[in-house]
Parts: structure tokens; C-alpha cells; sequence
């Protein structure tokens, strides 16, 4: 019973610190100084630094889709409705939450390592000593950078799975190429395209903030930078996905 | 436990009619069960250097980071360049740290900036200095601890006392009144430690910032404690023996979070507290 106390203690210690550290992110993101330097460097190193993966992940999603869901489809002598298939899977649901996965392993444990390194060597410390907020210079940069560029990463990873649906279709499937788009545009409603949209600012959020906090409360040298890459991956993928069904109850209450 | 006395000596010397830079009064810390400081006081005179000494875990590091306003005590009150620091937002911190700097162990240096980027630091990014002026300030100050051709030098580049040295000419780049060094020679060897020893020296007698040092390296703090720099006329600054520099330094002991001895370096030398004896020995 003790242990568990403890454990509930530190749980709600950690969830008041993420709470407390998310609300200073949004009252630096709205007053001065904002350090545009450093969000664009974000920009460039989450957005940029993560097409190739994402572009991989979708592109191999969306072939994978087309074909398994090709020969179920047969079954029913409804192939030529594979396009509609891979769209609404894609856009709706895959596409945000396989990027976002995608972005909690590269873009969340990266973020841990960098700001876990910078507080067991006291570089946090130090920036709070020369007169700069950590959380106005680190976090707000990196977390407005994840906000924007996780739905544009999705849009490319949508846009590529729907390649990859495309190349199967036709060339496994002998679906004709004419029909494998109709069938896309068929399957897709604009609510439909709304939530593939909206979802990945709600992931992006997600992802970035929890490698900041993983990040900032490390301790413990260089191997509390280790497990601190470590949790922030786990931590961001578990909540990519309790995070997407919360925003998808909540945008088809809204959307439908 | 044992009992030690509250205090072996009085209080910090002091020039007539000067106002403390900092003052510490019965100030506690723990964090959960580990009692950090026990209730310390004491009061730090400007051009003065005070000098923190005692084993791992005495609290030595923490009477640095609550000067700054990075950690805030359970209890007692605080007070740097006249301010009460103690229950101040991290926002009202920032025009404290403004007169403060501080020399971290192992340096703390931004390892993805260069050498110049990490002495502008506070300059380019806190400041609304013109490049031209801020550059001209970071060759100064470089050349200072004679580190000039190391401008464009990334940290992982330098050596530990380059690094350390790099470190004080951050600290000092923005010109505060008060300079914290935190075990600025720690694993550094004897004849490195001695140039890192010499830039704190200068520092406080050439442009007259008050120093809080902690360490627990003996020698560097009698160093400190002993020596004078001066410059004649244009030429390079000189470091030696100074007699009369014994009495600007007060010698601070700590041990399981409690001042045991607080007075001047001869003090020290001849308390016969047999913890502080086989301190020194």
C-alpha cells in the first residue's frame, strides 16, 4: 500500500508539472520575447528533418492497405472500390495518428535528449542565470513548430499513402488508374478531410509538449538522458493515441 | 550528531557606511527528508570575496543557486543588490540576475553555440545592444581571460580550463556587480586551476566585482584569499601575494547544512575545531 501511495504521488506530481509547465508555454506564447530564430529553426528541424520518414511510413501504409484490403474487397467482387478504402482509412484515422507515432519517435525523444542533456550538464541553469525563461527560448519555440508542422507532415503522408494505394491498385490489383481516383474522391466526405486535418494540431501538441517535460525534469547524468528518451517515447506514443480518441470524439461531435 | 558552535567568528568585514550585496538570514532548504541548509546567516560587503568551503553535500552549491533565484528557500530571507529575493516571480528574478553572474561547475557552456555566441549570449539575445557594440564587448572580454582566437571555437573544442575560463568571460560579458563561481577549478590540474584562480582575481580587483567562490579545493581558495592583480599603466595585469588582501576575504566553512566557521583565511588557518582541522590537513 505504501509503494502505492508513492507511485500516486508521483503520478500527480508529474501530471500537475505538465499541467503547470503546458500553461507557461501558453502565456509565453502570447507576450514578448519570442525568439523567431529559434521557431524557425524548429520549423526546419521538425518539419524538414521528418519528410523522409514520414514520407516512407505513408507511402508503405497506403500500399500495404490497398493490397490487404484489395483481396478482402474480391471476396465481394468490389475491388474497384479499393481508392475508397485507402482514402478513408488514410485521411481519417492512419495518415494523423502513423505520422504522429512516427513524430512521437524522432521529434519527442529527440527534444528529451537535447533539453535532458542541457539540465544534467546545468545549461538550463545557466540560461535562467543569464536572464532567459527556458521555457520562452526552449519549449515555446519547439512546441508552436510541432503545433504547424504535424498536420502539414500528415497532409504529406496522406498525400503519399494515397501514391502508394495507387501503385498497388494498379499494378497488383489491375484496377484501372481512372477508377482507383474516382473511387478516393467518391470515398472521402469534407468532414472527413476536416478531421484528418484537425487531429494532427491536437497530436502535435501531444508529442512536442511531452518531450519538453520529459526533457526538463531529467536527472540523473547521462544515463537519466537515456531513460529520459526512453519515457518521452513512450509517454508521447501512449498519449498520441489516447489523444486521438479524445479529439476524434470530440471533432465528430462537432463535425457530424 | 555532534554540536558545533553557532559561529566561530563575527560578522563579515565590511568598509564603513556599505550596504550589503547579499544577505542571508536563517535561511533553511530540505528537499523532502534531506535537510539542505539549517538556518545559515550571514552578509557579503561589495568588492569583498567570500569563500565557500566544506565537503560533497555540505550545501556549498545551494547558497550559490538560492543568491541567483534559481532554487527558493523553505524559510528565512534573502536579499541581493537590496532586494528581497526570496517569494520573487521567475519574471522579477530576471532584473536581479541582471547584476549577477554566474561561473557553473564544469562551465555550462551551450554546447550548439561557438565560443563568441556563448560569451554574447545574454547580449544578443537580452539585450537591445547594437552586433557591432556586442562583438566589440565578447573580443573584449575574451581577451580578458586571453581566450581571443577562440571566438569562433565550438566548446567541445576546448580543453576544461579553457572551458571554465570561457565560462567567466560569459558571466562577466554583461559587467555585473557580483560574480558566483561554482567550484570554478574542479578536476582541473594544479597549473590550469592557477589561471582560472588568476581571471577571478582580476576580475575582482580590476573592475571591482564582488565574488561568492565555493569550492573545496584548498589551495585555490588561499590562492583567492591571498592574491592582488593590478595593472601598471596599459600593460598586461600582474597577479601576486598581496598581505592586506587577507582581510577583503572571509572564509566560510559549512558542514551538514550549518556555518562552523566563518572569519579570514589567518583564522582558518589557526581555528583548532578538529573538524576544520582535518579539513585543512
Amino acid at each position: 500500500m505504501p509503494a502505492f501511495t508513492e507511485w500516486l504521488k508521483r503520478a500527480l506530481l508529474e501530471v500537475q508539472d505538465y499541467s503547470k509547465l503546458t500553461m507557461a508555454t501558453a502565456r509565453c506564447a502570447v507576450t514578448r520575447p519570442f525568439y523567431w530564430h529559434d521557431f524557425v529553426e524548429q520549423l526546419d528541424a521538425i518539419g524538414l528533418g521528418s519528410m523522409t520518414v514520414v514520407i516512407l511510413t505513408g507511402l508503405f501504409t497506403g500500399a500495404v492497405l490497398a493490397l490487404q484490403s484489395g483481396f478482402t474487397l474480391d471476396q465481394f467482387g468490389a475491388r474497384p472500390f479499393v481508392g475508397r478504402l485507402v482514402a478513408a482509412s488514410m485521411i481519417k484515422e492512419l495518415g494523423p495518428v502513423l505520422t504522429a507515432l512516427m513524430l512521437a519517435g524522432r521529434v519527442s525523444s529527440g527534444i528529451a535528449a537535447e533539453l535532458g542533456s542541457m539540465a544534467v550538464t546545468d545549461q538550463i541553469h545557466a540560461l535562467r542565470a543569464l536572464g532567459t525563461d527556458p521555457v520562452r527560448k526552449l519549449v515555446v519555440p519547439r512546441v508552436l513548430a510541432g503545433i504547424l508542422m504535424t498536420p502539414v507532415l500528415t497532409v504529406v503522408a496522406n498525400t503519399v499513402g494515397l501514391l502508394g494505394g495507387w501503385v498497388v491498385s494498379t499494378q497488383n490489383l489491375q484496377v484501372a488508374s481512372g477508377l482507383y481516383w474516382s473511387s478516393v474522391v467518391d470515398g472521402l466526405f469534407l468532414e472527413d478531410v476536416w478531421m484528418g486535418l484537425l487531429k494532427p494540431f491536437f497530436l502535435g501538441f501531444i508529442i512536442v509538449t511531452v518531450g519538453c517535460h520529459v526533457g526538463l525534469r531529467t536527472r540523473g547524468g547521462t544515463q537519466g538522458v537515456g531513460r529520459a528518451t526512453t519515457n518521452a517515447v513512450v509517454a508521447a506514443s501512449v498519449g498520441v493515441i489516447a489523444m486521438d480518441f479524445f479529439a476524434t470524439q470530440l471533432l465528430l461531435s462537432l463535425l457530424f | 550528531m555532534a554540536a558545533y558552535p553557532e559561529r566561530l567568528r563575527g560578522p563579515a568585514r565590511c568598509r564603513p557606511g556599505d550596504e550589503p550585496v547579499v544577505v542571508f538570514e536563517d535561511v533553511r532548504l530540505a528537499f523532502d527528508d534531506n535537510v539542505v541548509l539549517d538556518g545559515i546567516s550571514f552578509k557579503i560587503y561589495p568588492g569583498f570575496t567570500k569563500i565557500f568551503l566544506g565537503a560533497s553535500g555540505s550545501g556549498k552549491s545551494t547558497v550559490l543557486k538560492l543568491i541567483l533565484g534559481l532554487l527558493a528557500p523553505d524559510s528565512g530571507r534573502i536579499r541581493v543588490h537590496g532586494q528581497q529575493i526570496e517569494r520573487m516571480t521567475e519574471n522579477e528574478l530576471f532584473t536581479v540576475r541582471d547584476h549577477t553572474g554566474m561561473v557553473f561547475q564544469e562551465g555550462a557552456l551551450f554546447d550548439s553555440l561557438t565560443v563568441g555566441e556563448n560569451v554574447g549570449f545574454k547580449l544578443y539575445e537580452e539585450t537591445a545592444m547594437p552586433l557591432p557594440e556586442v562583438r566589440a564587448r565578447v573580443e573584449e572580454v575574451l581577451g580578458f581571460v586571453e581566450l581571443g582566437p577562440y571566438v569562433d571555437r565550438m566548446p567541445s573544442e576546448l580543453s576544461g580550463g579553457q572551458r571554465r575560463r570561457v565560462a567567466i568571460a560569459r558571466a562577466m560579458a554583461f559587467k555585473p556587480k557580483l560574480l558566483l563561481y561554482d567550484e570554478p577549478t574542479t578536476g582541473l590540474d594544479p597549473i590550469t586551476a592557477l589561471t582560472v584562480d588568476a581571471e577571478i582575481i582580476k576580475l575582482r580587483d580590476l573592475e571591482g566585482v564582488t565574488s561568492v567562490l565555493v569550492t573545496h579545493q584548498l589551495r585555490d581558495a588561499f590562492y583567492v584569499a591571498t592574491h592582488g592583480a593590478s595593472r601598471a599603466g596599459a600593460g598586461e595585469p600582474t597577479v601576486a601575494a598581496v598581505a592586506d588582501k587577507v582581510e577583503e576575504a572571509d572564509f566560510v566553512m559549512l558542514r551538514e547544512g550549518k556555518i562552523v566557521f566563518e572569519g579570514s583565511a589567518d583564522e582558518l588557518r589557526v581555528a583548532d575545531d578538529p573538524y576544520l582541522r582535518a579539513f585543512l590537513s
